[in-house]
């Protein structure tokens, strides 16, 4: 694992079973990721898109050891401490979960209505004994508050008196409050206005920025990621299809559901009627996948060859990693 | 083009536990059949509101001033849809003359009954055919939205279904009982960006083939820039700007609409850094007065702003704002 790789993912894999039909055989699973090789530089920021069933929480959650790896390993070496996420003992998970964290979706969901800001936002350093008396708890939450551009005044009352952008920022802030290296934000600006979301995302850049943290960032708003992101790996049913850094995915995208998913976004030119690389069908059902490339099924340039093999993800130039029996083809028109 | 819908005035308020909140404030519009108008705000400005106050379907503690007037113009004459007041009476719109499809068609649809069974039933409540008609019709309504197998797909129960295709046979069931005005709230706003194209061509082929009016509320400008023909944009309650969609997206005229615009995340510029409006949305308890953008607003002309509320000024011929930045010279 070379130094400036925070999080390495080698075959991850994520099965759930299925309530079993065949008595004799092999148990259904679904395969909400499977094979995943990943690399997360330190100091990124990490953009992971997919369409709803992609697996990309599944991922994400995996990173942070909160969903079951079936198969393959993750490593995390942050210079200090290095762990291989499937052989935790306890105390090593207990260590871990203060370097890792999570930003959920919802805001209005994330806060408990019966705890003030403060208290919520200090739960985390009480509950992993970081710090030793109240008041250098409260100056820990002084501080965090202030970066996430909180009033104090705020400190002292219920979440409920809060409009989503701030709930946010009292969620960032207890995420970040127990000083983590690696923090995975799914969706979190997914629930907000636009007026709004332009704000929080300038917020986490700049403090991801600051305060030198790596950001797993989960979305399917690929403009959203496209301003934030210097790296992305795209998702299609639990494999990694193309990762690129941002700037190349966008201008030169490989693997055909890239292009798709990127000229899907509606755009705000009136004029400007995109009717090449529309997609047909929907994303299959991770319980009874397709064979071969799993994407053949929508897939307007299909072979027969994409039918019967599954494509691997192979270095391409550009820093691009593409999983597509043809790439190479389609990128001579 | 002839004239579908005037909506004159329509101010609504509710009573709440914490006291009484306007919702809508003094919203005025057209729409000639054939027409797609956006209606674009961010949560809480009044969108949805004003949308269901087409059909008074807000709920019972709505409050609707005197002067509001919304005349929906049909082939057999004028109906004033404000002076409806039983569900007999406001039959012949609900589901009739106005159909409705929502964001979350796994909440529109009744889980325990089949998808066929809930089309026939509106298709004998609005309509005279009789079972068997009503049954082949469903099924050439769920054909034309393009719902494979669709015979098969009439017998299922709406969990059966992905989440396209249940969007898919919400637009079916709506447009079964030819309405001459279809609301869209958020109609694609669940879905993953490729099925959200494909039900985008599916919306604009259809206006073509029916030629009947449709409202699509979203909060989402780059839908309202490929599906409609004109917009009005909305914050808190108000009505700020409005005109056809070409004129308001290259040259939008209000703050509040110059401000949405800019905080796009956009595709053609990834250097600059986004930028969001200052502030939060203020709850409605607490309207400001004046003008509604004012706590927010970076072009502020002066004292004015917060107390006197602006009135429409016309920026090109049918694109019309509030904002007192126009006063002077423009002022009607």
């Amino acid at each position: 694992m070379s130094d400036d790789v925070l999080i390495e993912a080698r075959d991850l894999s994520v099965h759930y079973p299925l309530r079993g039909k065949n008595l004799f055989g092999p148990k259904p699973v679904v395969k909400a990721v499977e094979s995943v090789n990943l690399d997360i530089a330190k100091g990124s920021f990490f953009g992971l898109v997919g369409e709803s069933g992609s697996g990309k929480t599944t991922l994400g959650k995996a990173l942070l050891q909160a969903a079951p790896i079936s198969r393959g390993t993750v490593a995390y070496d942050d210079g200090d401490v290095k762990f291989d996420l499937t052989k935790l003992s306890n105390d090593e998970l207990n260590e871990y979960r203060k370097r890792a964290q999570l930003i959920f979706q919802d805001p209005y969901a994330a806060l408990s209505p019966r705890m003030t800001v403060r208290d919520i936002i200090a739960e985390p350093l009480e509950v992993m004994g970081l710090t030793s008396s109240r008041e250098e708890t409260d100056a820990r939450v002084r501080e965090i508050a202030e970066k996430c551009r909180l009033n104090l005044e705020h400190l002292r009352r219920f979440p409920h008196a809060f409009s989503g952008g701030q709930r946010q920022r009292i969620s960032i802030a207890r995420a970040l409050v127990s000083n983590p290296q690696f923090v995975v934000a799914d969706e979190s600006v997914a629930a907000l206005d636009v007026s709004i979301q332009a704000d929080v995302l300038n917020l986490l850049k700049e403090i991801q920025q600051e305060m030198g943290l790596t950001f797993l960032f989960i979305s399917h708003d690929l403009s959203v990621v496209a301003h934030i992101c210097d790296h992305v790996a795209v998702m299609y049913l639990g494999r990694l299809v193309e990762t690129a850094p941002t700037r190349e995915l966008f201008e030169n995208p490989r693997h055909p559901y890239t292009k798709a998913l990127l000229s899907a976004i509606p755009s705000l030119d009136p004029d400007d009627t995109k009717q090449a690389q529309k997609l047909e069908g929907e994303i299959p059902s991770p319980t009874n996948q397709p064979s071969g490339c799993k994407f053949h099924t929508r897939c307007p340039y299909v072979k027969d060859i994409c039918r019967s093999n599954e494509p691997v993800l192979q270095h391409s130039s550009g820093g691009h990693e593409v999983a597509c029996h043809r790439w190479e083809e389609l990128m001579t028109p | 083009m002839t004239r579908l819908i005037d909506v004159e005035n329509l101010t609504l308020q509710f009573d709440t536990d914490e006291g009484r909140i306007t919702a809508v404030d003094n919203v005025s519009f057209t729409l000639e059949a054939g027409e797609v108008m956006g209606l674009v705000g961010e949560s809480g400005s009044g969108k949805s509101v004003t949308a269901k106050s087409l059909m008074k379907l807000n709920p019972s503690n709505a409050i609707y001033s005197d002067d509001t007037k919304v005349s929906l113009h049909l082939e057999d004459g004028s109906v004033d849809v404000m002076s409806l007041q039983t569900s007999t009476d406001l039959k012949v719109i609900r589901g009739g003359a106005i159909s409705m499809i929502f964001q979350e068609p796994m909440a529109s649809f009744a889980p325990a009954i089949t998808i066929g069974d809930q089309m026939v039933e509106q298709l004998q409540i609005h309509t005279d055919m009789n079972t068997k008609r009503a049954k082949e019709f469903s099924i050439e309504m769920l054909d034309r939205v393009g719902i494979s197998d669709a015979s098969e797909r009439f017998r299922q129960y709406a969990f059966e279904l992905s989440g396209g295709m249940r969007q898919r046979a919400m637009i079916a069931m709506a447009l079964s009982t030819k309405p001459k005005l279809l609301i869209a709230d958020e109609p694609t706003t669940a879905l993953d960006v490729t099925i959200q194209a494909q039900v985008i061509d599916l919306m604009k082929d259809l206006v073509k083939d029916f030629g009947m009016g449709i409202i699509f509320i979203t909060h989402d400008l780059g839908v309202i820039a490929q599906t409609a023909d004109k917009v009005a944009v909305m914050y808190l309650g108000r009505l700020v700007e409005q005109g056809l969609v070409r004129d308001v997206i290259r040259n939008p005229s209000h703050p509040y609409t110059k401000g949405l615009i800019a905080a796009l995340p956009s595709l053609d510029d990834l250097d600059n850094p986004l930028t969001p409006i200052p502030g939060d949305i203020p709850s409605p308890l607490e309207r400001p007065p004046g003008c509604v953008f004012s706590t927010r607003c970076s072009s502020i002309v002066g004292d004015i702003c917060s107390s006197k509320i602006p009135s429409f000024s016309e920026v090109t011929k049918g694109h019309d704002v509030a904002c007192h930045i126009y006063d002077e010279g423009a002022s009607k």
